[in-house]
């Protein structure tokens, strides 16, 4: 099977497992993101075409939430909590040091598809503020001088 | 109505928990676990069978101090144990559990008195709560119904179904005075009898739990802690308006609360509490989750139908009322997760004694998550009423550093700012309002004289902007509009006359907004300028940030007479702008500083100064 059918095949039996009613297109493209880590355009076009959904209109739902990402995303996912806790606990001061030591804004993945840079609302576990949370860890009380640490511990466990 | 199988486990597991049984609850909410409390859980576990004891650890919901996690409360005696660690555990089993001896610094310290607290009840942060919605959760594994059934879960359902008309629910309900804790503050039975009373099938039942305001998390703790609550008060509020279906509306965020609301619905269904002839009469109900996907607009209810059908959460004009035409245009009652768990507990205790507690216009209790610079960051739940002094005072334990309290911000990025002379006030729907703020979904957001009110007001608008769903041009140009001016003002670009057009533009934003998304938004500017307007004269006029927050307004300084050159900060700049030798005072070099704040954080002797 070539990229192409095998991302068919796998957006297919996700629709199947969520039921193929219009109202399950959110949970659908939740569950492409997990297995692909992002929506492919293949994916996308296979959900409108199965579903009866205009393609139009899965784009409008796949741009206009934001834990949805058209790009291909890093293997690890950094997020950071701009929730009113953290932001007065110094999140943007955090933020500028990531954005500088991973050279990505966010949004953005490396050129080596090891990280990913995102912002988050908020996490709700604002006794820990500032909170960063890779992948499922959530790191509390992360300091400016925290983040390099941070990022090579997981370069090493990575490599 | 027949003597359940759920009544008879119940029988079994008051035994069980019984007032002398020994075991240990080890709280596993967000906090804890981020502070690694479920290794403390496994590792009790595996001592207690190296020391060959048979005692049960439950892994709770959140106990809400969340500043001093991982907590662990020893029962039957309720030893409250703070901050514990692996290491702490053999000690643990060896002395409390095995001999009921006390370790003392574990215990909580009251940081005035100097005096070792050893219960719960007994700690400062605890001791004004009244937790009758929120305290449940310290007593039950949140994965296990029967938990939930031992400390009288699902009577309130037995006790609707067998002895009462959902006439009688919605006028009890009513009495009660139960208002809506998401946001608004809609009295709950006026939405339940308009559902009640409105033409159209299939009616629906929903619960918000889309806990979009930055700095709230109290939903989030009932969901993972207690879901049966939430789900207890939907079918009863089901059964009252004549709904057979039901959802979950759920953020994206929270994963954790979609495992446990998910368990607690197959466990529900298994003992015949939902699903189609609930214990055993002809009321029908079920419930399904739908997952957000990160939009804050979807905490407004007809973005929140739109999401859950399966399209972009945008919201529609208000003239429709969701009582008639919500999800799928059919009649709709949707809730705030707090607002249902408070069902239950109306319809056990009856509506005088909950009428009883908070004030005129607002009654029973309300879960705060406070939040920010405060000592003891957490969630609490107070009568309504509470002053906001006893709330950041009594119980969070004022401001950290000694620093001065400057303001905190209440109902999100909907609410506003409110300053140190009224904090008097007593905390409810009416007076939130009165003062230019709203109660929201409950969080509080403690600011001290180290954060900028207008950066405050710039990091709402800069959130709004990008939350704003396009649809209505009063909310998706004003509020850019208005952020950019905050930007410009934060970045030492404000102009005479900002102020003024920031005022003109929140009138007219307020009045054409299609949602509250919109309407509201313009409050933390408003808040601000009414309580702050110095620090928008400060930044305007004098191009100063009193605050030292705002990077384009401030300069960093090395004070001479603090510094032992010790170097720390030299090695922690990354542009290079500090330099100095061993042992003597350090210079910033002011051109390349960018303000990063690292050699701030870095310094132990509170030598760089901000101005």
């Amino acid at each position: 099977m070539t990229k192409t059918e095998n991302v068919a095949a796998a957006t297919k039996a996700i629709i199947k497992k969520q039921g193929n009613s219009k109202s399950a297109l959110i949970a659908v493209l939740q569950d492409i993101q997990e297995t692909f880590n992002y929506l492919p355009k293949d994916a996308l076009k296979t959900a409108s075409k199965t579903m009866n959904v205009p393609l139009s209109r899965v784009y409008e739902a796949a741009t206009f939430y934001s834990a949805f990402s058209l790009k291909p995303r890093g293997k690890n996912i950094v997020k950071i909590c701009k929730g009113t806790a953290c932001h007065v606990r110094g999140a943007a001061a955090l933020q500028d040091r990531f954005e500088s030591t991973l050279c990505i804004k966010p949004g953005e993945t490396t050129p080596d598809k090891m990280f990913s840079l995102e912002t988050v609302n908020c996490v709700g576990a604002c006794a820990l503020g500032p909170v960063v949370v890779i992948n499922t860890d959530y790191h509390g009380q992360v300091t400016i001088n925290k983040v390099d640490k941070i990022i090579d511990k997981i370069k090493k466990e990575g490599a | 109505m027949k003597e359940t199988q759920a009544h008879q486990i119940e029988k079994d597991l008051k035994i069980n928990y019984g007032p002398n049984k020994k075991f240990i609850t080890v709280c596993a909410g967000t906090g804890c676990r981020a502070y690694g409390s479920l290794k403390v859980k496994e590792a009790l576990e595996t001592e207690l069978r190296k020391q060959n004891m048979q005692v049960d650890v439950l892994a709770t919901g959140c106990l809400g101090f969340c500043e001093k996690g991982p907590m662990i409360v020893i029962h039957p005696d309720k030893y409250f144990y703070h901050s514990v660690k692996v290491e702490d555990v053999p000690e643990i089993v060896s002395k409390t559990i095995a001999k009921g001896e006390v370790i003392s610094k574990l215990l909580y310290r009251d940081p005035d008195t100097k005096k070792t607290l050893f219960r719960e009840e007994d700690l400062p942060f605890y001791k004004k709560q009244l937790r009758v919605v929120f305290g449940k959760n310290g007593m039950l594994e949140p994965t296990r119904i029967e938990d939930y059934l031992a400390i009288d879960g699902y009577q309130a359902l037995g006790k609707v179904l067998s002895e009462m008309t959902p006439d009688d629910v919605i006028n009890e309900v009513k009495k009660a005075g139960l208002r809506g804790r998401g946001g608004g503050g809609f009295p709950a039975a006026v939405k339940w009898e308009g559902v009640r009373r409105a033409h159209g099938e299939p009616k629906y039942v929903i619960a918000n739990g889309d806990e979009g305001d930055p700095g709230a998390y109290m939903d989030r703790s009932l969901m993972e802690g207690n879901p049966h609550s939430v789900i207890e008060g939907m079918i009863i509020g089901a059964y009252a308006v004549g709904s057979n279906e039901g959802y979950i509306y759920v953020r994206n965020e929270y994963p954790l609360a979609v495992t446990h609301l998910t368990l607690a619905i197959e466990a529900a269904r298994k003992m015949g509490l939902l699903g189609k002839n609930i214990l055993g009469t002809d009321f029908s109900f079920d419930i399904h989750i739908s997952k957000g996907a990160g939009a804050f607009v979807c905490g407004e209810s007809s973005a929140l139908f739109a999401s859950i059908e399966g399209r972009a959460g945008e919201p529609r004009a208000k003239y429709v009322h969701a009582v008639e035409k919500g999800l799928w245009d059919k009649p709709t009652v949707l809730n705030n997760v707090e607002t249902w768990a408070n069902v239950p507990l109306i319809i056990n205790k009856g509506a005088d004694w909950y009428a009883s507690i908070g004030t005129e216009g607002s009654k029973g209790t309300k879960i705060f998550s406070l939040v920010g610079k405060i000592n003891n960051t957490g969630l609490i739940e107070v009568p309504m009423g509470t002053t906001l002094y006893e709330i950041i005072y009594d119980m969070g334990g004022g401001i950290p550093g000694g620093r001065k309290f400057k303001a905190v911000q209440t109902g999100g990025p909907s609410g506003g700012c409110i300053p140190e002379s009224l904090l008097d006030i007593p905390v409810d729907f009416d007076k939130l309002y009165e003062v230019g703020s709203m109660m929201g979904s409950g969080g509080m957001i403690v600011m001290d004289e180290t954060s900028c009110m207008v950066d405050v007001a710039r990091y709402f608008l800069a959130f709004l902007k990008e939350e704003s769903c396009g649809k209505c041009v009063p909310c998706r140009e004003g509020v850019k509009r208005m952020s950019d001016i905050l930007e410009d003002i934060c970045a030492g670009k404000g102009k005479d006359g900002d102020i003024e057009i920031l005022e003109e533009m929140s009138k007219a934003i307020t009045d054409g907004s299609l949602c509250a998304l919109g309407g509201s938004a313009p409050n933390p500017v408003m808040s601000t300028i009414r309580y702050f307007r110095e620090e928008y004269d400060a930044h305007i006029k004098e191009h100063r940030c009193p605050a030292g927050v705002c990077k384009a307004l401030i300069t960093y300084s090395i004070d001479a007479e603090k510094c032992t050159g010790c170097g720390l900060c030299a090695k922690v700049c990354t542009v290079r702008a500090i330099t100095g030798e061993k042992k003597k005072a350090h210079i910033i070099d002011k051109d390349k500083c960018t303000r990063c704040g690292a050699c701030i954080q870095s310094c132990k002797f509170d030598a760089i100064n901000v101005k």
